[in-house]
Order: C-alpha cells, then structure tokens, then sequence
C-alpha cells in the first residue's frame, strides 16, 4: 500500500546513539540474544500487514523474565521505544517497528513450564506457539480453546497482547476468558504476577486490562492459561444456499434455539470459490453462501444437536446438507476455511477487515460491502466467524497498482465504519495496530479515547511502548 | 445522604460537583453487597437504583442492555421468557450477608459476581460486553459495545467489572446471555473426604462430559442443602445440563466413572436446581450470625490442603464450590486473617475476601487480599487515571 498511515517521526538523538545502544544491549542478553545487522534486521520490518515497513533500531531476543526486565530497564531510562513482537502474525500492524525502536521478540521464550491437570492449567513462556499447548496436553485429552487460524506460528504472548479468537470462541470464549494469569514486565523493568492458577483478582482485573493491550502496557513473558477436556468428537456439516441472507438468517435461527455449536462459519461465494480451487475441500460451487457448523460431542449427542440444526436450515431453504463421514472428511472442510486467507494471498493481494456486528445486521452489512466494493471496482470475498458476527472481508487489490491500492484501503475504511454504524466495533480479534488507528475516533468519542489513554499512561507515561499503535497520533495530550 | 440521579447527566453533575470539592461519594447499586471491601467513609451515598429498565434485548443475538441500577430481577424474569439466562450464575449475597433491598445488575458487575459454573462459563466479567460510567471526571465514558468479539482499544470493561464502585458510577451494561439449559441433572458421590473429593472432581473435569458445576459438602453443612436430601455422610455433587438425550448420555458415563470413588446416586429436577441455588449464595452459613465468613479463591487442589492446614489451629466449617474456584469457610469466633492468609500463599497463592464480620473485626482486618507492592502501585495509578480527587469509595479496596 501507499504508506498512508504516519509513524511517529524517528528521534534523531536515539538514532545517533545507535552505535551505544547495541552494545549496551549485547551485555544485557545472552550471545545470540541481540540483532543489529541491518540485513538481519530485515524479517522483522513489518509483521501480517505487509503493506508497511520500518527498520527497527535492534531487535532482542531474551531467553527469560530477567532479561526482558534488563532491557525495558534500559530502554526506559535512555527514553527508547520498544516495540513488543511475538511471531509478526499481525493483520493489523502490531508488530511493526520504527526506526528507532528495540524490538523485543518472544521467539527464545519456547519454553512450557508447568502443566497442571489436577488444577486444569498450564504455564507457559509468552513465545510457546497457540498450537504448542494443545499438543502438549492432547495425549491426557485436554486443549487450550482459542485457536487463531495461524495458531500453527502465532505465540501466545501474542494471543494476549491481541486477545485473539478463532473460529471455536463461541462456545469458549477468546484468549481473555481462558487467561488465568500472567508474568507482565513493566516499562520500567519492574516484575510482576497477575492472577495465578485460581480465579479472578482480589483487585482490580488488570489481567483482563493487560489482555488485548497491543503491547501498549508491558511484556508478557509467562502465561497460565485454562485447559479443558477434550470432547469426545467434532464433527462439522456443510450447509450451501442460495443466498448470502439465507444463510445469515439461518444463523440467527440456529443461536436463537438455544444450540449453541461450537463454531458457525460462513463463506460466501467468491471466497467458497477461492478456497474449493486451493484447498480440494468438496466444497459445494452452485450456492451463494455456506456455513459450516461444528458441534461436539459423542456420536448420538452430535446426531441430536445435527438434526436440531439441519431441520432449522431446511426452513431456511438450505440447498446443500453436507454431513462427513470420516475424519478425512472433517479435516477437508476445516482445511479450506483456515486456508482461506492463503489461498485468497495466491490470487490477488489482499487486505482483511475485521468488524464485528451485532447478529441481526450480518445481512445488511454483507449487502453494503458489496455495495461499498463495486462502486470502488475491487473485488471481495467474504469469509467469517458467523456465530459471533465477527466479519472477514478480504478486499482484492493489485499492490503494484498505488491507486488500486488506495481504493482498497478506502474501502477497507468505509467498511469498518459501516460496522460500527451498525452497532459493532472496528475489530474483533486482529487489533487495532496501525491499521485501524486513525479510525478509532469513529468508534469513541473524545472522552472515551481520553480515558483510554489516561489508564494507558498509567503503566508507561512516557508513551515508550508500541507508542505508534492504537491511540490517534493527534490528541495525545491527555496521557 | 443519598443521591439518586435518574440520569446520567445527572450523574455527571453530582460527580463534577463532589470532585470540585474533593468530595467522598460511598457508591453503590441495591447496596445488598455492602460487605464487600473495607467501610467507606463518606457521608454521601451515590446508588443507581432510580436509574432502572432494560434499553435493548434482542434474544435471536443473545445479548441485553440494562440501566445499572435495574433490579437482577427484573434481567432474570425477562430472560426467563425468552428461555435465555446470565450464565455466570450470579450469587445473590443477601441472606449470607444479613443485609436488605434489591440487588441491581450494575452491582452484579461491580462486584464481578460469579457462581458455580465460574470455570466453564465464566465470571460476570467474562458476560459483560460493554458499559458506560461516569468516571471521577463528571465524564460519561462509554467502552466496549454490543457485540462478543471486541478488541477495539483498551478493555476497561473487565477493568470496571469487579472494582466494587472505586473507579467509576455505572450507569448502562450490556452482557452477554445464554439459553437456559433444557435439562439439569446432579450426580451425588457420598462418603469421600476433602482429599479424595478434590481427586474425584478433578477426575470428573478430565472426562468429555462437560461438567458444569463440582462441589463438595462436607457431613458438616450436608444437611443444610437440597431441604436435607443428600445420602449419609459428605456429598460430593457434580451437575450436568443441555440437551435431555445428551444429559442422559453423559450422566451414564459420569456415573460409571465416579462409581470408583464412592456410591453414587442422582439427584434431578427442583431438588438440583435448589442445591445448586444453594452451593450458589452460600447457604449454609447464612446463618444469621455476624461469624467471620471468607471467600477463599485458590487453585483448586490446594483447597482442601488450605481447610486441613487451618483446621489444625483453628475452628474452621468450609465447603468447596469446587468449579466455582471457591472455598468458603466460617470461622467460629477470630477471623484468623495473617493464619488463613500466610498458608494460603504457602500452598501456591490466591485470595481471600472477608465477606462478613463484627464491625469491630472488619475495622481491624483488610477485606481484600493485600496486593504485592508492584501490583498495589500500579492499581493506585489506574485508580488515579479514572478517579484523580480519589472520590469514588475511598479506601474500599485498600
């Protein structure tokens, strides 16, 4: 993209230290523990919202607590940004550094400390990966729930500074309803424990508060998060309509009876299209729209919440039932929904929205972003946690084209407005980073970004971590 | 004094006021929950009550919008005829508390109540979308919203959620809700000790069957549940909900499991929605007494080690409301705070609020854990960002 949204201007007297401030870090990590090449710089210049690019300054990798502390030491007191990274798996611009920023990575915090049955949880350093913990406990048939679809590489540190979902949180909630508790290093070095294997605060719920900071409030470095019992099997069903609106009142429907699956997503035809041709999931392409449900259980409970389910989208005008009879089977449908992005990054460039609307406006905001798209002449596929209303627009562009570019960019925007209009939010689960930053004063008034800001200013009042992100460049000046 | 604004802008206006003089304000919902916290100095009461209705309830999205000060009640009735509930069960304090009048949703939220199926649904922190308070500015402050994906900016929502008034007046909630179950039914495990009961519950969480509330009721408060129902000897109760064909199916194999551990027997319809009620609001110390009674939150297998370690020095009655995360304990006559507080730490940390006391006891002992020196500075500083005069509760929370 075009470069658009600002940065903060790099401060040439940190930029002239630069020489200084590498080898005063190299002391206080482990060999190996510091970048400063710039050619090693490289892979950490932007994150999974590609469309921007900053240098960073250096870029630590501490090995434990201790070190993390040592260096945000540092940092605060010669007033040096920090951006916090866990895998660069940002849509949103997270992880993006600036040019005179110290990037502190997780990916030499891999280590799973403690897991613990009787008490259903496992700590864990901030950089083990989402995909790790549930592997780390399958063989006693446990999972930790959030499941991001790039959960393979996403770190949990990163789950946490995003409270990141997935497509099962609608039967157990996101990263911040199974966090027990937390390691946060402070900006200035201070160590301390929030929550812990019991529930809930005797204070305030800072844990909560730290959960989706964007790492405006300090680093994680250790996590204890809530296993639960596997369950016996999953099983997912295809349903294909005519329509985009069928299939969105069927989801209301299916919510409102008082079945709750554990996952209700939706695809509509440009993004079925995409996926079947990627992904060879049997994908049904005759219908406008499909769902997939997920419930789970033994095999008769699946069958009883199946056949509730099926006679409610056989009111809907269902075309399509696809039940699966294997594993195989099941495995396909989910691999061309977590595919979706990738597949959709084979054909064209793309940018994916991320608002979320309150269940009963899906149809009229499926019809506005078509509405929104054509009048821009791009193209989008629509593919989303429907259950939830979490919304995934992917707008196609061709990157090589600026003013392409920037017509996606502008329809990313009033797309994300139209969300709020409807009574929803900017972002449900990829933060708002860079991306969405500029947006924010559609969604809050003054006041409420003010206080925001106040609560920030709080934990880092000189505005030293991840300060590019999130809160309006202008108007700062309450913190 | 008590102030009743009946809307927000009045709200505003009496903050505004009060901050200008530095003005204590002791805030408050139904202010049935009073004895959370330490006593407030303030001769000026702020509640929410006269700020009452439910703004918007859309049962096909799961999610409703009420005024703070609107009575649980009410939330509760309109729910019911929708067949939709407040999954986090919240506890209504009033009998074990000895206090009167009508609890408020706001309160709920204020206090972050929770109940029984706390781990699998959450605490009422984990229900709550969006608010709107007036903060210690005058300023009405909206965060959150409607919708149950939202990671647009900062999340004061959990912030406020169980800040017991110190931080904000709420004047508007908006929750999530959840279907009611169309079948519940409680399998009984008699005669285990505190120790084989932890074993056997977290034996229980480990099977794919979905257990929705664990606790264990030692032979000393048995009888005060289910109108004395229970078999001899402790009761360990485990419950099941959802569908009547899959309720059936899971309580086979829960049964065939726990059969190990003790006899077991079943216990369905009113008499389980009535236990769980009970394990719910504390019934068996709602004793009309003033006997210290804490709310114990630690990791769950450390419970019953925490209850054998006391029992050695003092006189101490507990049960567990095992998924729930709680134990609740009465002491017979000292509150045996530092005691109570030093094992716990022992034994892998957590918390303990005193819930009820004499008042000479409470002026004596910290309602809320004493937070680590880190932890304690920071949650000064966050009041600070909301409350800068400091006007909201003073002292409640420490």
């Amino acid at each position: 993209m075009s470069g658009f949204i600002r940065f903060l201007e790099p401060q040439p007297a940190i930029l002239a230290r630069r020489r200084q401030i590498v080898a005063d870090l190299a002391d206080l990590l482990a060999k190996d523990g510091l970048i400063h090449e710039p050619r090693e710089l490289v892979p950490f210049e932007t994150d999974a919202f590609v469309s921007y690019r900053r240098l960073p300054l250096a870029v630590a990798l501490p090995r434990t607590t201790e070190e993390v502390a040592a260096v945000l030491r540092y940092c605060h007191k010669y007033a040096i940004p920090v951006v916090p990274r866990g895998a660069g798996t940002s849509l949103s611009g997270g992880a993006i550094p600036q040019e005179d920023a110290v990037v502190i990575g997780l990916s030499k915090m891999t280590r799973i400390l403690d897991v613990d049955f009787a008490n259903r949880c496992a700590t864990v350093q901030a950089g083990v990966t989402n995909l790790n913990i549930s592997e780390a406990v399958m063989a006693e048939g446990f999972f930790y729930a959030p499941d991001p679809s790039s959960q393979l590489a996403c770190t949990i540190g990163g789950n946490i500074g995003m409270n990141s979902g997935g497509a099962h949180c609608l039967k157990y909630g996101v990263t911040t309803n199974n966090l027990l508790g937390v390691t946060l290093v402070l900006i200035d070095g201070t160590v301390i424990e929030l929550g812990g294997k019991h529930l809930d605060s005797a204070g305030y719920d800072l844990l909560g508060l730290v959960c989706g900071h964007e790492g405006q409030l300090g680093i994680v470095t250790e996590a204890t998060v809530r296993l639960i019992a596997r369950p016996e099997g999953a099983r997912p069903v295809l349903f294909g309509f005519e329509t985009s609106e069928e299939a969105g009142s069927c989801v209301a429907d299916v919510i409102g009876s008082g079945i709750i699956p554990v996952a209700i997503e939706f695809m509509d035809k440009p993004a079925i299209e995409i996926c079947e041709a990627f992904a060879k999931a049997g994908y049904p392409l005759d219908v406008g729209a499909l769902l997939i449900v997920e419930v789970e259980g033994s095999e008769p409970e699946m069958e009883a919440m199946l056949s509730g389910i099926v006679e409610i989208a056989r009111r809907h005008g269902v075309k399509t039932v696809r039940e699966c009879q294997s594993a195989t089977e099941a495995a396909a449908i989910w691999k061309g929904r977590k595919s979706a992005f990738g597949a959709t990054g084979r054909i064209a460039d793309y940018i994916c929205m991320d608002g979320t609307v309150p269940l009963s406006q899906l149809s009229h905001v499926l019809k506005k972003t078509s509405e929104i798209v054509d009048r821009l002449g791009l193209r989008v596929a629509n593919v989303f946690h429907a259950g939830d209303g979490n919304m995934h627009p992917l707008i196609l562009f061709n990157a090589n084209d600026p003013e392409d570019a920037a017509r996606a960019e502008q329809a990313g925007n009033e797309i994300l407005k139209l969300c709020v209009d409807a009574g929803g939010c900017l972002t449900g689960e990829h933060g708002v980073g860079i991306e969405k930053r500029d947006l924010m004063t559609h969604q809050y008034k003054k006041p409420d970004l003010d206080q925001q800001m106040a609560v920030r200013a709080a934990f880092d009042p000189q505005w030293l971590l991840n300060p590019s992100k999130v809160f309006p460049l202008d108007g700062r000046s309450a913190a | 004094m008590m102030l009743c604004p009946q809307t927000e802008a009045e709200a505003c206006d009496i903050v505004r006021d009060h901050a200008a003089r530095s003005a204590p304000l002791a805030v408050c919902g139904g202010n049935t929950r009073a004895g959370f916290g330490n006593a407030v100095a303030a001769e000026t009461v702020l509640s929410s009550r006269a700020t009452a209705g439910i703004t918007a309830y859309n049962p096909a999205e799961m999610v409703m919008t009420a005024k703070a000060g609107t009575p649980v009640e009410d939330v509760q009735a309109a729910l019911a005829e929708n067949g939709q509930m407040l999954a986090f069960e919240p506890a209504d304090h009033r009998a074990a508390m000895g206090t009167e009048g009508e609890p408020t949703i706001g309160g709920v939220f204020a206090a972050n109540v929770s109940g029984p199926r706390r781990f699998v649904a959450g605490a009422a922190r984990d229900s709550l979308l969006g608010i709107r308070f007036v903060n210690g500015r005058g300023e009405a402050i909206a965060n959150g919203g409607r919708v149950m994906k939202n990671v647009t900016g900062l999340d004061l929502v959990k912030l406020l959620a169980g800040s017991h008034g110190t931080l904000g007046f709420l004047t508007e909630v908006t929750f999530r809700v959840l279907p009611v179950a169309k079948a519940v039914e409680t399998l009984v495990i008699s005669c285990l000790n505190d120790a084989e009961a932890a074993h056997a519950m977290a034996a229980a969480m480990a099977l794919p069957v979905e257990v929705s509330g664990a606790a264990h009721l030692p032979e000393s408060v048995k009888g005060r549940f289910a109108g004395g129902v229970l078999a001899d000897g402790a009761a360990t109760v485990l419950r099941l909900e959802g569908l009547a064909a899959s309720v059936a199916l899971r309580m086979e194999k829960l049964a065939a499991a726990m059969a190990a551990y003790g006899p077991v027997s079943r216990l369905g319809g009113e008499a389980s929605h009535r236990l769980w009620r009970e394990v719910r609001d504390i019934h068996p110390y709602a004793d009309g007494t003033s006997r210290p009674l804490w709310r114990v939150s630690v990791a769950p297998s450390a419970g019953h080690q925490l209850v054998a370690a006391l029992r050695l020095e003092t006189g101490v009655d507990a049960y567990y409301d095992w998924q729930g995360g709680l134990v609740w304990m009465r002491m017979e006559a000292d509150p045996e705070a530092a005691l109570l507080r030093g094992y716990m730490k022992a034994l892998g940390g957590g918390h303990a609020t005193l819930l009820r006391a004499t008042p000479t006891i409470r002026a004596a002992t910290p309602a809320f854990e004493p937070q680590a020196p880190g932890v304690a500075l920071l949650s000064a500083r966050v009041k600070a960002a909301l409350d800068p005069q400091g006007i909201f509760n003073p002292g409640k929370m420490g």
